[in-house]
């Protein structure tokens, strides 16, 4: 109740004073929740694929160690689905209650995709519960096959929900007739043209977060106890997922940097600071941005470096910002620093993934090296920290648009005031949940690990 | 003609979830109330019962969430404005029930964190069906307009009433009755607790005799439109029925035919929400949105519709097999 008083208070006291402020708060709510989503949805699209892997292995094998790894796995996928369904519903409702005339603008047209998301989501949710709690209701191959189906709807939903985001980018499938919308063709929409690089870029990232952050936490107990057989396994499932999917990010990020070019022209120039449109453009490396004497200043450069990126030409055109007016910049330190970061935790997995390679070509087994396996542990969060930055240079790449050049953010946003509040409410909650459950998980490992070992070294 | 489908699978949806997502609230609404020397072992049943369903349960609202602003957009909006206050609180309520549950089951901590959790679960699950029951008796209330696609009745307009109070506190009677009735029913509950849930199905069943009442009396003021809905012809009949089961559930929970009430009560959770959809029919929010007014162009209803079909094609085998598994007899 003291909740509906803080409400009713402010909405008597606010007489639209603030309302640009209550545009930043709903900002800021939606990137909030989202940032903190996307972390459960990534590992809800990643660990399955580890659960499937070693179902599989403990099917064709019957050693008790891959048995053990699955329940393991099973149990983190547990929490962790869990906490991503609830924050994937606030963020159906957010859509409506932070963005109304966003929703009632494009709802008709980009809702496909998300009752595909729907039912996709359905399908997960069934088969974890079977999954889960299972084990001994089902015959072997039948547990392992809803499995495999968590971990299909499990990406089927990502890609489903990265093809409506991409419509929000490259809006497709309608015409604006004296400024309404008709002709809507809710395919074409959801075939848009930057679906299939965001959906790529997306699913190898979950794919690659997910595997080196497993990795990293199993690294770390062999580490300390380099006979240990069930860490030594897990280290190699996760690596293998991890590994192979980092270099492949390196073509799908060339892939989504050069169709960004193309399709949005403004958000590449944010993402490489260039300002200044240009035949022979450099490759900028941080530096702090400066809209207003249009320079970075301390950056690296790489002259020609942009030009031949993006076009294979070390002497091509380039567009900058100036093309556009600067009220329809994206914030260009923002996107820059994110886009720089994201390229730096991709460059350092794909280096570590190359190490790792060589070293399990070289010895014929998981790598066990106290450096390799130090590295291996300092590089767990990096996978989340470069979907996190991505996530920004998307989305922050976006603005001043909800729908790339058709409508602006703030057009968008509810007549609801004191927005402040539930964004306080919601971060409040989200931390708290994030703090409980980095101790809820970390007591999983360490109470249930000595017993595990031993029992696991015997049988094998 | 295809609102009107999309509008009848949100119906179906919106079924699906009270007599599932919403019953899974009720559980956690005993869990709270738990009591007795079995207390414990009341909150092992309910764990048991909701663990390996709830969150397919939950899902039935996220569709019903995406076939609205999908099919009818302006409703959508208009609902997300208005009423923008109490689902910010149900959102609440929903993330804190879900993640309290999950993490009171795998938190090996200490007894006194399980039981910060069990409160922090029972109390969410007692919350979200009480706004959710406001939220939607607000739609009836006639007191949120939108005129030019504009919300102009403010945030406070229509749940803040008695009418929506009381449609509220009817949901979180209506959907205890439904897990207690459940509880009796599930192949894992014990026989001891089998009887406590007995009881309590006895007591809040009857509860909802005077709770009903209570919104009836109240939608004459609160709610003129329903309430003209419900002195319609055909509302006698639709009562009586309803009165049927309601009586035939309790009778069967008396004599514990538990199977029988479980049918019954689903069957009557169908019937009232079938009521207040004739009663409402065709607005969605009253007196303003309708299903024809806020509908989508026919290109994205139709598409919707097939995605809607192939969707049931591959969902209800599934939850059919779902429901077998954990709630089937034990083998």
């Amino acid at each position: 109740m003291p909740l509906i008083a803080g409400y009713a208070h402010c909405y008597v006291e606010s007489n639209s004073d603030f309302p640009v402020n209550d545009f930043l708060f709903a900002r800021s709510q939606m990137g909030m929740s989202l940032a903190f989503h996307i972390v459960f949805a990534a590992i809800g699209i990643g660990l399955p694929v580890l659960m499937v892997i070693s179902e599989a292995l403990y099917l064709r094998t019957g050693r008790p160690v891959f048995l053990e790894l699955t329940k393991r796995w099973s149990r983190g996928a547990a929490i962790l689905f869990a906490v991503g369904a609830v924050s994937g519903t606030v963020l159906s409702f957010e859509l409506g209650l932070l963005w109304p005339a966003f929703m009632e603008k494009s709802g008709a047209i980009i809702g496909m995709p998300f009752s595909l998301e729907g039912f996709a989501f359905f399908t997960e949710a069934i088969f974890l519960g079977l999954y889960l709690m299972g084990w001994k209701r089902l015959p072997p191959l039948v547990h392992w096959f809803c499995g495999v189906l968590v971990a299909l709807s499990g990406i089927l939903s990502g890609i489903f929900v990265v093809t409506a985001n991409a419509w929000m980018n490259t809006p497709a499938g309608f015409k604006i007739v004296d400024g309404k919308i008709t002709d809507i063709d809710p395919i074409a929409a959801m075939l848009n043209p930057a679906a299939a690089h965001e959906v790529l870029h997306m699913t190898l990232a979950a794919f690659i977060a997910t595997g080196f952050a497993v990795a990293a936490i199993h690294a770390f107990f062999l580490l300390r106890d380099r006979r240990n057989v069930f860490h030594r396994n897990a280290l190699g499932m996760a690596l293998v997922l991890a590994c192979t999917s980092a270099p492949l990010q390196l073509i799908s990020g060339d892939f989504s940097a050069r169709s960004v070019a193309k399709l949005q022209p403004a958000k590449l120039a944010a993402m490489e600071a260039l300002y200044r449109t240009q035949t022979g453009a450099p490759l900028r490396i941080g530096g702090i941005p400066d809209d207003q004497s249009r320079t970075t200043r301390f950056a690296l450069t790489i002259p020609h470096g942009l030009s031949l990126l993006v076009n294979r030409d070390p002497n091509s055109k380039v567009i900058g910002l100036d093309q556009f007016r600067p009220n329809d910049w994206p914030n260009v330190r923002l996107v820059h620093w994110s886009f720089d970061l994201m390229v730096l935790c991709g460059v350092a997995l794909i280096a570590l993934s190359v190490a790792v390679g060589w070293r399990a070509w070289k010895h014929r087994g998981v790598p066990d090296g106290k450096w390799i396996l130090r590295t291996i542990v300092a590089a767990g969060p990096l996978g989340f920290v470069a979907i996190e930055a991505g996530w920004v240079v998307t989305e922050l790449g976006r603005q001043p648009w909800i729908i790339y050049g058709v409508m602006r953010t703030q057009e968008a946003v509810t007549p609801m005031q004191r927005i402040a509040i539930p964004f306080v409410i919601f971060t409040l909650i989200y931390l708290f949940l994030s703090v409980a459950l980095v101790f809820l998980l970390r007591r999983q490992f360490i109470k249930t690990d000595a017993p595990f070992s031993e029992v696991v070294t015997k049988n094998v | 003609m295809f609102e009107l489908i999309v509008a009848g699978f949100m119906f179906a949806a919106l079924i699906f979830y009270a007599v599932t997502g919403d019953a899974d609230y009720g559980g956690g609404i005993w869990d709270l109330l738990a009591t007795g020397p079995r207390a414990g072992a009341q909150r092992d049943a309910i764990e048991r019962a909701i663990g390996p369903i709830w969150e397919a349960d939950h899902v039935w609202l996220i569709l019903i969430v995406v076939i609205l602003f999908t099919a009818f957009p302006p409703a959508f909006a208009a609902m997300m404005t208005a009423l923008n206050i109490p689902f910010t609180l149900m959102l609440i309520g929903i993330v804190l029930r879900g993640s309290a549950f999950i993490f009171r089951k795998y938190d090996i901590k200490s007894q006194e964190v399980k039981q910060g959790w069990s409160v922090l679960f029972g109390a969410a699950s007692f919350f979200t069906p009480f706004i959710q029951g406001v939220a939607l008796g607000a739609l009836s209330t006639g007191q949120i307009r939108v005129i030019d696609g504009r919300v102009v009745s403010g945030f406070f307009a229509g749940w803040l009433t008695p009418f929506a109070f009381a449609c509220g506190l009817f949901a979180l009677g209506l959907f205890a009755f439904l897990a207690a009735t459940y509880l009796t029913a599930d192949p894992s509950t014990e026989s001891d607790v089998q009887n406590d849930f007995r009881l309590r199905a006895l007591y809040s069943g009857a509860a909802l005799v005077p709770i009903a009442f209570l919104v009836f009396i109240t939608s004459k003021q609160g709610a003129p439109a329903m309430y003209h809905g419900l002195t319609q012809w055909w509302a006698p009949l639709l009562v009586g029925t309803t009165l049927v089961f309601a009586i035939a559930a309790l009778a069967s929970l008396w004599l514990r035919r538990f199977a029988l009430a479980r049918i019954a009560a689903i069957g009557e959770v169908t019937l009232i929400l079938t009521g207040w959809s004739l009663a409402q029919y065709p607005r969605l929010i009253t007196p303003d949105i309708t299903i024809s007014n806020a509908a989508a162009p026919e290109i994205t209803l139709r598409l919707l519709t097939y995605a809607l079909v192939v969707g049931a094609i591959v969902l209800f085998p599934s939850l059919f097999f779902l429901f077998r598994v954990f709630k089937g007899k034990e083998s």
